[in-house]
């Protein structure tokens, strides 16, 4: 009988086409709309690192010293914490990471030089967060310790530098020291920059920046100590008198991250257990002074404590799901006039043998036949929808497209919101008393 | 065939209560022509509907073909209209948008026939009513007369028990009236239980039998007080 419904519901829009039209545009400008922001927010709330990230944890604890306690560790440590629990090596992997911004000098003579965001790391970053290279590789532990000249540039850096040309091997001047390139990383993207995700819970929603480009420009931590110390971004500081910046690794600040690798739940729950134990001993020699304060969060749930996905987006998308739902309202009262205006007809079916169940299953095809055409024409209005953010001044404009997944998603959301729309005057169609219609004739 | 015993139909609302059919008895036969007539409003299209399972009775009893269908849910009823009843209506009621072939079809489709069936008991019935060659024409290009045929056609596709005709001539000019009456005759004497409701009592006398309602009640007319009455007041054609 789909087929023969399939038949009926073809003639049926055909022969009200104008009504058939209201209904399919609609649907298609709520889909549009919806599957525009959906689009949008499954890129900036997706998971970064889907193969790793719940094995990687954030580990805090509350270094800062001074009358006010804190309720929550800070996001970042300082140094001397960080370096501690790096250097114990509890992990199957652990890496440092700091902000910088540092000059870098062109190797084209007569350029002028110019400010990139840097992040002095240590080696176990690159395998821990999977990240790409396009020539060369990480430098090593070796190298990190001796805080060899050694950097790694993102691709875009070498393109600007090198034309994208295989540099490894080549010296770049950053802050006016010459480094040996050891690596230039693929195209790399992670959506948002997870690995330095600080302080955005404070930003009032204002977190599209995290969506960014990466860094690119990476140095071992003790290079970056060396030539970029006081190019570091502390997050925040505790002492009463000035910090000098040149002694950041003494500092009372908290501007260094820690990411450790945890494959199991028994690593998980034996690394809490250290960091608790590493804090309870830090206490016992007065280093720190509050009370315990430890946490470790997993990369989800960094994320998300740091709600990173921007305030307007979530709020666009709740808008386009109501406009969607009210799209959907209008279609519901346009497929009730259309199958109420056709009670002769389904009078007649029902005399000649139509079961109630029969007659709402063929308005329903109908109306699912609606919504397939419509979430076809939502397709469209999407695609011109992501477009018209592309043309956005916003840190992901770039990273939103129309996948596959948002096309089948699209129709499948078209086809149950038709046919949940539909059901309602299905219902009501399949109500209809034959006796009265073919009475009134 | 058709058995109604003290069947009523009562239509209420919070003021009143309105019978349509009272205390209403029928016994139609297998293979009978039984014309049901009355004046405007006395019952004659309540009684068909509900014959036709098209509508529900208050009270008393229904046997259509030897089963009590008070009891029946939707879907059961549903299938002994698409199996046993074919229904012509004084409006024809074809559906517009489907061409002749297709308004026949209908009812088989219902039945969940395979299309090879189907296709040559549309074709059987269409040359019944001399209208195969108007297969692919759309309601709207045909004349009443033939609009009508094609509602027998369709009524006849099914191979009903029983035929349920609701002034089937209404519609019509003389002529074509004459030719509608003329295949319902020859349909009947192939065999078909008829039940037509009309206000002709020139078609009603080409019937078998003719049953007299008279507000909501099957009378005698010979005895029937009301139904001299309804004369002499010129609301009923003798």
């Amino acid at each position: 009988m789909l087929g023969y419904y399939f038949f009926l519901a073809l003639r049926s829009l055909r022969r009200t086409r104008m009504l058939t039209a209201l209904m399919v545009l609609a649907i298609a400008v709520g889909i549009g709309a919806s599957m525009t922001t959906l689009s949008v927010m499954f890129l900036l709330s997706g998971d970064p690192l889907p193969a790793k990230s719940g094995k990687l944890f954030f580990p805090q604890l509350d270094p800062s010293t001074g009358a006010t306690l804190r309720h929550t560790p800070m996001d970042l440590l300082d140094y001397t914490s960080a370096h501690d629990l790096w250097q114990a090596h509890r992990a199957s992997r652990q890496a440092m990471l700091a902000n910088a911004a540092t000059r870098v000098q062109p190797t084209v003579s007569g350029q002028a030089p110019f400010i990139v965001q840097t992040l002095a790391t240590t080696s176990d970053f690159f395998p821990m967060f999977n990240v790409p290279f396009r020539y060369g590789g990480a430098w090593s532990a070796q190298d990190e310790q001796r805080a060899a000249r050694e950097v790694v540039i993102s691709s875009t850096l070498n393109q600007r530098l090198f034309g994208g040309a295989n540099s490894v091997g080549r010296d770049v001047v950053i802050n006016g020291a010459q480094l040996r390139v050891v690596g230039v990383l693929d195209d790399w993207r992670p959506r948002p920059r997870f690995y330095m995700v600080v302080g955005a819970r404070f930003s009032g929603g204002d977190t599209a920046d995290l969506y960014g480009p990466p860094h690119d420009v990476y140095l071992p931590m003790p290079t970056g100590i060396d030539i970029a110390q006081a190019d570091m971004q502390p997050f925040t500081c505790w002492s009463d008198g000035m910090v000098d910046p040149h002694h950041m690794t003494t500092a009372a600040c908290a501007w260094v991250g820690l990411w450790v690798e945890l494959p199991d739940v028994a690593a998980r729950d034996a690394y809490r257990r250290f960091l608790e134990d590493y804090d309870d001993q830090q206490r016992s020699i007065g280093r720190l002074t509050h009370p315990k304060l430890t946490r470790m969060m997993s990369l989800h749930e960094w994320l998300d404590f740091q709600q990173v996905v921007p305030a307007d987006v979530k709020l666009q998308t709740w808008l386009a799901f109501a406009f969607l739902l009210i799209c959907l309202f209008n279609t519901v009262g346009l497929l009730l006039a259309k199958f109420i205006g056709r009670s002769n007809e389904i009078g007649v079916r029902r005399a000649l043998g139509a079961s109630r169940k029969a007659i709402f299953g063929q308005c329903l095809v109908e109306a699912g036949l609606i919504g397939l055409i419509g979430g076809l024409f939502g397709l469209f209005m999407t695609v011109a929808g992501i477009y018209a953010i592309r043309q956005q001044p916003v840190a992901y404009a770039d990273l939103v497209a129309v996948d596959m997944p948002v096309f089948v998603l699209a129709l499948a959301l078209s086809l149950g919101a038709s046919l949940l729309a539909g059901v309602f005057p299905a219902f009501r169609a399949s109500r209809v008393a034959p006796a009265l219609q073919l009475k009134v004739q | 065939m058709l058995k109604m015993t003290h069947l009523s139909k009562v239509y209420r609302t919070e003021v009143v209560e309105t019978y349509a059919l009272r205390d209403f008895n029928i016994d139609v036969n297998e293979g009978e022509f039984v014309a049901v007539t009355g004046p405007s409003g006395s019952g004659k299209t309540t009684f068909l509907t509900i014959a036709g399972l098209l509508e529900t009775f208050t009270g008393g009893t229904y046997h259509l073909d030897g089963v009590e269908v008070s009891k029946l849910d939707d879907n059961a009823r549903s299938r002994i209209r698409n199996e046993k009843i074919g229904f012509i209506f004084q409006a024809f009621n074809l559906i517009p948008d489907l061409n002749v072939f297709d308004n026949v079809e209908v009812p088989l489709r219902y039945r969940g026939m395979k299309a090879a069936e189907r296709k040559q008991r549309i074709m059987e019935s269409l040359e019944r009513v001399g209208l195969a060659s108007r297969a692919k024409h759309y309601p709207a290009e045909l004349s009443g007369g033939q609009q009508q045929r094609v509602a027998i056609a369709r009524a006849l596709a099914g191979s009903p028990r029983l035929l349920l005709a609701d002034e089937p001539t209404g519609n019509l000019d003389t002529q074509m009236a004459r030719g509608v009456m003329e295949l319902l005759e020859e349909i009947h004497r192939e065999g078909a239980t008829i039940v037509m409701v009309t206000h002709d009592p020139e078609l009603a006398a080409r019937a078998q039998r003719n049953v007299h309602v008279i507000d909501g009640q099957v009378v005698d007319l010979a005895e029937d007080p009301r139904f001299h009455a309804q004369v002499q007041a010129g609301r009923v054609n003798i």
